[in-house]
């Protein structure tokens, strides 16, 4: 395992982004311009969920709705998020943040396309929709926080 | 007093200092800034993708602008909090940080081009309310608006690289534009 973290760090594409002064950090800047829509797209729902944000709206519009603008963000916050983590794989593999955001998205990742999903499209308000609204909340808030802090030095 | 008296004032101030040294308090300031994108920039992109009428197409204009106006805000008031309590642990090289600058600018015209938007287009919303495709000029703030974020976000990211820092030999114009000059003393 270790080898491969290693083999990501020294990846030819890898050290030229790290040679730059500028690529590094416009990657960062890009992410969290990611992390916004993400924000934003999970937000839709789950406060949809919860009765607040666009509660006159059915719970499936905005779950449809939603659902496009997560998979752009995916799309934008998945590269570049493993172009971070390839230049700094093997400090990331000795960093518990790292692990704790990998095992948050994948849960996150699993819980919006399965459970999460069933349920917005069902657009039944209840306690169990309030319930997997606070689930998802959780799971994706703590991807950000640990995904804070892997980048902390 | 001039601005770069006052911050050095300000740098000087117990509290300042306590921030600036602290472990912990720093590290959760600046986590709440960085994950508050998530609240504030998310809900405000949506609000100007519906604009754009790229998104909630089928809500009207006004319901979204209702709906998110609290999130908005709130995600707004975390940012300017948690924003001045960095900028309150290191005031001089912040006030002196190009891209602190740049950030700063950005923030006042995306005021600005909210402002204007909410002054022309409050007595014609009516009209377009319910469009999945608002006209131009409502579409051009609402893309102004998302680029002025994605600039704010990005030139706040580059705050923590201080490649023009004035305590560094800089080319003439970079000490002028981050005012540099007027620390020559």
């Amino acid at each position: 395992m270790l080898s491969f973290f290693e083999w990501c760090q020294q990846a030819g594409l890898i050290v030229a982004m790290r040679r730059s002064l500028w690529l590094f950090p416009v990657i960062e800047g890009v992410h969290l311009m990611g992390l916004a829509l993400i924000g934003g797209a999970v937000l839709m729902v789950d406060l949809r969920l919860l009765g607040l944000g666009l509660r006159n709206q059915p719970v499936s519009t905005v779950a449809r709705d939603a659902q496009r603008w997560l998979m752009v963000s995916l799309a934008v916050m998945l590269p570049t998020g493993f172009l971070l983590f390839m230049a700094s794989a093997v400090k990331c593999y000795y960093l518990p943040a790292f692990w704790v955001k990998m095992a948050a998205l994948a849960a996150a990742l699993a819980f919006t396309f399965t459970i999460r999903r069933r349920v917005a499209a069902a657009g039944l308000a209840s306690n169990s929709a309030r319930t997997v609204a606070l689930v998802s909340l959780l799971l994706w808030g703590t991807v950000a926080v640990a995904g804070r802090l892997v980048g902390f030095p | 007093m001039s601005l770069l008296r006052f911050c050095e004032w300000l740098g000087a101030t117990p509290g300042s200092i306590a921030l600036h040294n602290s472990l912990y308090a720093y590290l959760i300031v600046s986590t709440v800034h960085v994950v508050t994108i998530a609240l504030f920039a998310g809900t405000a992109a949506m609000l100007d993708l519906r604009l754009l009428g790229a998104a909630l197409r089928d809500v009207p204009l006004s319901e979204v602008a209702a709906r998110l106006r609290p999130w908005i805000v709130t995600g707004f008031l975390l940012m300017l909090v948690s924003g001045g309590l960095l900028f309150y642990a290191n005031p001089v090289p912040r006030y002196q940080n190009l891209f602190f600058r740049t950030k700063m600018l950005l923030l006042v015209l995306a005021g600005l081009n909210a402002l204007a938007f909410q002054r022309q287009t409050g007595r014609s919303l009516a009209a377009w309310d319910l469009g999945t495709r608002p006209p131009t000029r409502v579409r051009i703030a609402g893309g102004v608006a998302l680029a002025l974020l994605a600039g704010i976000i990005l030139s706040g990211r580059m705050i923590a690289y201080d490649w023009f820092d004035c305590r560094r030999p800089q080319p003439a114009f970079v000490s002028v534009l981050a005012g540099c000059v007027a620390d020559a003393r």
